[in-house]
C-alpha cells in the first residue's frame, strides 16, 4: 500500500499529527507510536534516516523541533519518501509562511487536508504544491 | 479551470446557506469572532425554537482552539483534563444544534487522533454530522469517519446513501470528501454499492475528482474484486491521459495492484514503456520502475526492451531517488544484462563512499540485494563494507554485517568468526548480539554446511556463551545439543566445552546463560563416556550455586548427575570384574570406536572372561586424566579430616565411589523439600537409587576379600540395565516424524478440540495448588526450605563479589580449580573480560585480507582434517516452509483483471488509433455492464489466452450468501424501494459473472505480450 502512516512528533515525543492508511485500534496506534518515537528520536544526525521496525520501514526527517515520520512498505523508495516529506514541509511553509509547530497544532485540519490532497490510500497522488494548495486557498478565500 | 471551479462552488453554497460561508474555518486568531459567529447561529436557532439548554451549550462551548490552548497550559495533569473535556463533549454532542454538535465532534476527533481517546461510542453522531448540508460540518463529519470507522463499525450500513449522494454531488468538494472517506473505510458492501458511482467519477472532467476516484479504486478492488469488471477499463484509459496529475495517480494504483499478481498486467507493458521513456516526472518514473521490476522476470523479452531506457536514466538523471530505483530494478530484475549490472554496481560504489549516511545505508542495502547473484559486486566493494562495520549508525553496521556474512565461506569461516567475535566483545550489547546471532545462523545454516572443523566450532560456541552481553542462550543451546546428536566426532570436544562451562561458578549467576548451561549439563550426562573426568563433572553439577538455576534446568542437572553416576558405577563394577579392560581399552583408543561398546552389550559379557589383566590396563587409563590430575589440587572433604583423592591413578576406586554416593546423598537430601515437582521427583528417584546401591556397596566391601568375584550381583544387574538404557544413542528427529506414526486402531481422534478448553481451564486454575507439594501438612518444612533458599540467594546476584568470596570459603571443596590458571582465585572476574582493546583498524584490515584470501579461492583447499560425518535426515531437517496459498480474494481480483484485460485486448489499439472514440467505448462498456455475457465469453475464447483455473465460484457463492443476508438487513432498516430494485439488478449481473467464469477454466495459457516486444 506504499505509505502506511504519517506521523509528526515533536522533540518531546508528543504526537502532533497522526494519519494512518490502514486501520489500527487506538491501543495499537499508541504502542506503535511509542515504539517508533523511542527508536527514532534517540538517533543523531550522523545516522541514517531509515529505521526498520516490525514490518514497516520508517523514513524520518527532522525539521527544527519537529520529526516527520513516514511508515512505508519494505519495497518503497526511501529517497522518494524523504523527498515527499520535504514536499509536505514546503507546502505547509508556503501556506502558513515560516511554518512552525504551533501552526500545525492549531491548523491540524488544514494540514490533514493537505496530506489528503497529496496521499490517498497510501499512494502519492499529487506532487505539485500549487495543486495541493488550490482547494485550501479557495476555502480560505470564501470563509 | 480554477476560476470556474470556485464560481460553481460559491453558487452552490450561496444557494444553500446565506448565513454561514461555505468554507467556514477555524483559525486560532479568529477564535473570538468565531464565537460571535456561533452565537449568531444560535440566535437563529432560537427563533426556530430549539431548547434553551442547547443555547447555553452553544454560548459556553469551547471551540477546538480553546481546547488546544487550555491543553497547552495544563502541563501536569493532561489525562484528567482530557477526561473532563470528554465529559463536556459527551454532553455537547447530543445537542440538537448542528453547530454545537459538529464542534463537539471536531474536538473529539482531535483528541482521538492526537491523544488516542476512544471515539467509537460517537459513531452515530459522526453519521449525523456527515449528513449535514453545510460543508464545514460535513468536513468534520467525514474526517471523523475516516479516522474512527473500520470494517466492523455497525453504522457503516447507514452511510451508503449519504456517500452516494455526495459522490454524485454537483459540488465537487463534497465528492472529494466522500472519495477520501471511501478510500479509507470502504468495506465489501460499500464498495459493491458505490462501484457505479465511482465508475462515473473515473471519467470526470475535473482532474481534481478523477485523480481521487482513481486512488479510491485501489481500495474498492481490494474489497470487491468484481468491481474490476466495471472500472478497470476506465482505469486503463486514464493511463493514456495526457494530464500529468492523472498519470501520477494511475501509476500509483497500478504499482500497488501489480505487487499482488504482476502477471495480469503484462498486457499493459506497452503503456508503461511509453511512460518510462516519455515521462519527466520522477515520482511517476519511480513507480513505473517498480512495476517493471515485477514484470521483467516474467517475460524475458521485456527485459531486453527496458534495459536501455533504464541505463539512460541512470546516466542522465540527477535525482538520487530515481537513480537508486533504477539501480535496484537492475540488480533485482535485470541481473542477466551484464553491462547494466556493471553500471548499477558502479553507482552503488558511489553511494558507498558518500558522506550522507542515508546513501551509504542504501548502497549497502543494494549490495545485499545483489549479493546472492553477484557476489563479485560485494567483493569489489568489500573495503567499504568492512569500514562500515565501525559506522556510527547501528543500521549501517547491521547492514554491513549481513554483507560480511554473505561473504563467509568454508575456508574463511574460522578467521572471520574470530575477528567478528572480537568486534562483538567491544561493541554495545545490541550489536554484539546481532553479531552473535548472524554467526550462529550462518554457521548453523543448512546443517552446518560450512563447518569443517567441529572441534573449533564447538569451542567457539563455548566462547560465545561466556561473552558478557550474550543473549543468544537459546540458539547456542539448540546448536550444542544438535551437534552432539549429529556429529559423533565432535562429542569429546563438546564434553570438554560443557565441562568448562559447568565448572565456572560465575556463569551460574548470569540468567541469560542458563539455557546454555542446561545444554552443557545434558551434554555432560549424555556423552559422559568420552569425558576425561566424570567425577569432576559431577562436582560441577552439584556445586551449591546451582540453586540459582530455575527448577526446569535444575532437573536437567539432576538427571545428568544420575547418568554420570550410573556410568561411574558401571565402570567401577566392570573394572572390579575385569571387564573394565574393554571399556578402558576403548576409551584410550580412538574416539571413533568408542561407540561400539555402547551399542554392543555382548562385548561386556565377552570381556568378563579377561580377568586379571584389568589392573595393568587401568594404570594406563586415559592419559588425559593423569595430566589433569597433576595440575589439580586435591579436593578436600568438607568436615572430616580425611583427604580423599578423587582422581587417583585408578579412577574408580571403592573409596571414590562411596564418596561420590555420600556426597550425592548429602546434597540431594537438602533438595527433598524443594517446591518444584520436576526437581523433587528426580531428586527422590536418585536418592532412592543411591541408598540402594550404597547399602550393597558398603555391605559387600566388608566381605570383599572373602567372596572375591561373586559380589554385587544384584546391583550390577540393576546398573547394567540402567547403563544400557542410558547408552542408547539419541539422534536428531525429523520434523515430520510425528506424522509418520500410524494412528493405532480404535483410537478416535477428535477433529474439534474445543471441549478441551473447559478441561484445560480447570487445570490452570488448580495447578498452582496441586502441582506443588506445599500443601498444608508440609507447611513448616516448606517455610524452612524456602527461607533457606532465600538465605542462599542472598549470596547471589546482589553483592556478588564479597559474598561470593565467603561462600567460596565455606564450600571451597566444591569449586574445582579450573584448568585455566589465569583466573584469579580471590575475586571473581566477570564471566569473560572484554578483550583488551586492540586497534580497530588493524582488525578491519585483517578482515579485508581474510575476505580477499578466502573468497577468491572458494573451492575447498586441501584440509588437514577431513570433515566429520554430520547426520542428516533425508527430509524434514528444516521446518517446512508453510506453503502459502494465494488468498482466494486476490485470486478473484487478478482473475477479474485478466478477464477484463484480455477482453479488452482488442481495444487499446482501437482507442489509441482514434482517441476521440472514447465515448463509444464507454457506451460499449455500459452495454457489457448491463448484461451481455455471451459476447464477453466469445471474446475470451477467441483470444484464447485465459490462464488456468481461476474459479471464484465457490468463494463467490458464499460471498453471495453473505451479501444477500446483508441486503436484507439494509432493506429492512431503510425500507427503501430502491434497495430492492438494486438487488434484483445485482442478481442479474451476478449471474452473468458466474456464467462468464465457468467456460474460462478450459482455456490454456499463453503469455499475452503484444507485438511491441517482437
Amino acid at each position: 500500500m506504499g505509505i502506511r502512516f504519517v506521523l509528526m512528533v515533536n522533540k518531546q515525543g508528543q504526537t502532533r499529527l497522526a494519519q494512518y492508511y490502514e486501520y489500527l485500534t487506538v491501543e495499537e496506534r499508541r504502542t506503535l507510536e511509542g515504539e517508533i518515537v523511542r527508536k527514532c528520536l534517540a538517533r543523531n544526525e550522523h545516522q541514517c534516516s531509515f529505521v526498520e521496525h516490525r514490518n514497516y520501514k520508517i523514513v524520518y526527517r527532522r525539521y527544527a523541533s519537529l520529526f516527520f515520520l513516514v511508515g512505508v512498505d519494505d519495497g518503497e523508495n526511501e529517497l522518494a519518501i524523504l523527498e515527499f516529506i520535504h514536499l509536505l514541509v514546503e507546502t505547509m511553509d508556503r501556506h502558513f509562511g515560516n511554518v512552525c509547530e504551533l501552526d500545525i497544532m492549531f491548523h491540524l485540519e488544514k494540514v490533514h487536508f493537505m496530506l489528503e490532497e497529496m496521499v490517498m490510500n497510501g499512494c502519492i497522488v499529487e506532487t505539485s504544491k500549487s495543486n495541493i494548495l488550490t482547494p485550501i486557498q479557495l476555502m480560505d478565500k470564501t470563509s | 479551470m480554477k476560476p470556474i471551479l470556485s464560481k460553481t462552488v460559491k453558487l452552490v453554497f450561496m444557494g444553500r446557506n446565506k448565513q454561514l460561508s461555505p468554507f467556514q474555518n477555524r483559525s486560532p486568531s479568529g477564535s473570538s469572532n468565531h464565537r460571535s459567529e456561533q452565537s449568531s447561529s444560535s440566535n437563529s436557532e432560537m427563533t426556530t425554537g430549539s431548547s434553551t439548554s442547547s443555547i447555553m451549550d452553544n454560548l459556553f462551548q469551547r471551540t477546538l482552539d480553546d481546547l488546544i490552548k487550555s491543553m497547552r497550559l495544563q502541563l501536569l495533569n493532561e489525562s484528567t483534563f482530557i477526561s473532563k473535556s470528554i465529559e463536556d463533549i459527551r454532553r455537547e454532542i447530543k445537542s440538537t444544534d448542528p453547530q454545537t454538535k459538529s464542534t463537539a465532534l471536531e474536538k473529539l476527533t482531535y483528541l482521538s487522533a492526537i491523544h488516542g481517546v476512544d471515539m467509537s461510542w460517537a459513531s452515530f453522531h459522526v453519521v449525523e454530522v456527515m449528513s449535514s448540508s453545510l460543508f464545514s460540518h460535513k468536513k468534520i463529519g467525514y474526517h471523523a469517519a475516516s479516522i474512527s470507522f473500520h470494517d466492523s463499525t455497525p453504522v457503516l450500513l447507514l452511510i451508503t446513501n449519504q456517500l452516494r449522494k455526495d459522490l454524485s454531488s454537483t459540488n465537487h468538494f463534497h465528492s472529494s470528501l466522500a472519495l477520501h472517506c471511501l478510500s479509507t473505510i470502504a468495506t465489501l458492501d460499500l464498495a459493491r454499492d458505490l462501484t457505479p458511482d465511482l465508475f462515473n467519477l473515473l471519467s470526470s472532467s475535473r482532474v481534481f475528482i478523477r485523480n481521487k476516484a482513481i486512488a479510491v479504486v485501489l481500495r474498492v478492488f481490494d474489497k470487491y474484486p468484481d468491481a474490476v469488471r466495471v472500472c478497470f477499463k476506465r482505469l486503463v484509459e486514464n493511463l493514456e491521459s495526457s494530464d500529468p496529475q492523472v498519470v501520477v495517480a494511475v501509476i500509483g494504483v497500478f504499482c500497488e495492484l501489480s505487487s499482488k499478481d504482476p502477471r495480469s498486467y503484462l498486457p499493459l507493458a506497452p503503456e508503461f514503456y511509453r511512460i518510462l521513456v516519455d515521462c519527466k516526472n520522477n515520482w511517476v518514473l519511480i513507480k513505473v520502475l517498480k512495476i517493471f521490476a515485477r514484470l521483467a522476470p516474467l517475460e524475458p523479452r521485456l527485459g531486453k526492451r527496458i534495459v536501455e531506457p533504464i541505463c539512460e536514466h541512470i546516466r542522465r538523471s540527477g535525482a538520487k531517488s530515481l537513480v537508486f530505483e533504477c539501480v535496484r530494478t537492475v540488480i533485482t530484475s535485470l541481473s542477466d544484462h551484464e553491462s547494466a549490472v556493471k553500471l548499477a554496481v558502479s553507482k552503488i560504489r558511489e553511494l558507498l563512499v558518500d558522506q550522507d549516511p542515508n546513501l551509504r545505508y542504501l548502497g549497502l542495502h543494494a549490495l545485499s540485494v545483489a549479493a546472492p547473484k553477484h557476489l563479485w559486486a560485494v567483493l569489489e566493494n568489500k573495503d567499504a563494507v568492512i569500514k562500515s562495520l565501525d559506522d556510527e549508525d547501528s543500521n549501517i553496521k547491521i547492514e554491513s554485517l549481513r554483507l560480511l556474512m554473505a561473504m563467509v565461506s568454508e575456508s574463511n569461516v574460522v578467521e572471520i568468526s574470530r575477528v567478528l567475535l572480537n568486534y562483538a566483545l567491544k561493541s554495545d550489547p545490541e550489536f554484539c548480539n546481532e553479531i552473535l546471532g548472524s554467526i550462529l545462523t550462518t554457521c548453523g545454516g543448512n546443517v552446518y554446511e560450512i563447518i569443517v572443523d567441529f572441534d573449533w566450532y564447538v569451542s567457539l560456541l563455548g566462547e560465545m556463551a561466556t561473552i558478557p552481553h550474550c543473549r543468544k542462550g537459546e540458539e547456542i543451546e539448540n546448536q550444542l545439543i544438535d551437534i552432539g546428536m549429529r556429529v559423533k566426532d565432535a562429542r569429546s570436544q563438546l564434553v570438554r566445552v560443557a565441562r568448562d562451562l559447568l565448572i565456572d561458578p560465575a556463569l551460574l549467576g548470569n540468567v541469560y546463560l542458563h539455557r546454555i548451561l542446561c545444554a552443557a549439563a545434558w551434554v555432560a550426562g549424555e556423552y559422559v563416556q568420552v569425558a576425561s573426568n566424570p567425577f569432576e563433572l559431577i562436582d560441577a553439577l552439584l556445586q551449591p550455586r546451582t540453586n540459582l538455576l530455575p527448577p526446569s534446568i535444575r532437573a536437567v542437572y539432576i538427571n545428568s548427575v544420575l547418568k554420570i553416576l550410573i556410568f561411574c558405577l558401571g565402570c567401577y563394577l566392570d573394572q572390579d570384574e575385569g571387564t573394565a579392560s574393554s571399556y578402558c581399552g576403548n576409551l584410550a583408543g580412538g574416539q571413533s570406536e568408542m561407540f561400539v561398546v555402547k551399542k554392543d552389550t555382548e562385548a561386556l559379557e565377552l570381556a568378563t572372561t579377561y580377568e586379571g589383566s584389568s589392573y595393568e590396563q587401568d594404570e594406563g587409563f586415559n592419559p588425559r586424566n593423569a595430566t589433569a590430575e597433576s595440575s589439580d589440587d586435591l579436593s578436600v572433604e568438607n568436615d572430616t579430616d580425611r583427604v580423599v583423592t578423587i582422581l587417583s591413578k585408578k579412577n574408580f576406586t571403592h573409596e571414590s565411589i562411596v564418596n561420590l554416593l555420600n556426597r550425592i546423598e548429602l546434597i540431594f537430601g537438602s533438595l527433598t523439600a524443594n517446591q518444584d515437582v520436576e526437581v523433587l521427583e528426580r531428586v527422590r528417584n536418585v536418592l532412592a537409587f543411591v541408598q540402594l546401591i550404597k547399602a550393597e556397596v558398603i555391605d559387600n566391601s566388608c566381605q570383599n576379600e572373602d567372596t572375591g568375584g561373586k559380589k554385587y550381583t544384584q546391583v550390577s544387574a540393576v546398573i547394567k540395565s540402567m547403563h544400557d538404557a542410558f547408552s542408547t544413542e539419541l539422534g536428531p528427529v525429523s520434523i515430520s516424524a510425528q506424522g509418520r506414526v500410524a494412528v493405532p486402531d480404535g483410537l478416535v481422534l477428535k477433529e474439534n478440540l474445543d471441549d478441551l478448553k473447559s478441561i484445560c481451564g480447570d487445570i490452570e486454575q488448580t495447578s498452582s495448588s496441586s502441582f506443588y507439594t506445599g500443601g498444608s501438612q508440609f507447611g513448616t518444612t516448606l517455610d524452612a526450605s524456602s527461607s533457606n533458599i532465600l538465605k542462599n540467594d542472598e549470596s547471589g546476584p546482589s553483592n556478588e563479589s564479597t559474598s561470593l568470596l565467603e561462600h567460596r570459603k565455606r564450600h571451597g571443596l566444591y569449586y574445582l580449580p579450573s584448568d585455566k590458571s589465569e583466573t584469579v582465585p580471590d575475586d571473581y572476574p566477570p564471566a569473560n573480560d572484554p578483550m583488551a582493546n586492540s586497534n580497530i583498524n588493524d582488525e578491519a584490515s585483517e578482515l579485508a585480507k581474510l575476505t580477499e584470501k578466502s573468497l577468491l579461492l572458494k573451492k575447498r583447499t586441501n584440509q588437514t582434517k577431513p570433515r566429520p560425518i554430520v547426520v542428516k535426515l533425508d527430509d524434514g531437517d528444516l521446518a517446512p516452509i508453510s506453503n502459502k496459498r494465494p488468498e482466494p480474494r486476490d485470486d478473484s481480483l487478478s482473475g477479474a483483471i485478466k478477464d477484463v484485460l484480455q477482453g479488452s485486448q482488442t481495444n487499446p489499439s482501437l482507442s489509441q488509433s482514434n482517441p476521440l472514440d472514447k465515448s463509444s467505448n464507454k457506451r460499449q462498456e455500459k452495454k457489457k455492464l448491463g448484461a451481455d455475457p455471451p459476447s464477453e465469453m466469445k471474446e475470451n475464447l477467441g483470444d484464447a489466452e485465459k490462464p488456468g483455473p481461476e474459479n471464484p465460484n465457490s468463494s463467490s457463492k458464499s460471498k453471495e450468501r453473505r451479501r444477500r443476508g446483508k441486503e436484507k438487513i439494509v432493506e429492512g432498516e431503510e425500507s427503501d424501494q430502491r434497495g430492492k430494485k438494486k438487488s434484483s439488478h445485482r442478481h442479474g449481473r451476478r449471474k452473468t459473472h458466474e456464467r462468464a467464469n465457468s467456460p474460462l477454466n478450459v482455456v490454456s495459457q499463453t503469455p499475452v505480450i503484444p507485438d511491441f516486444l517482437l
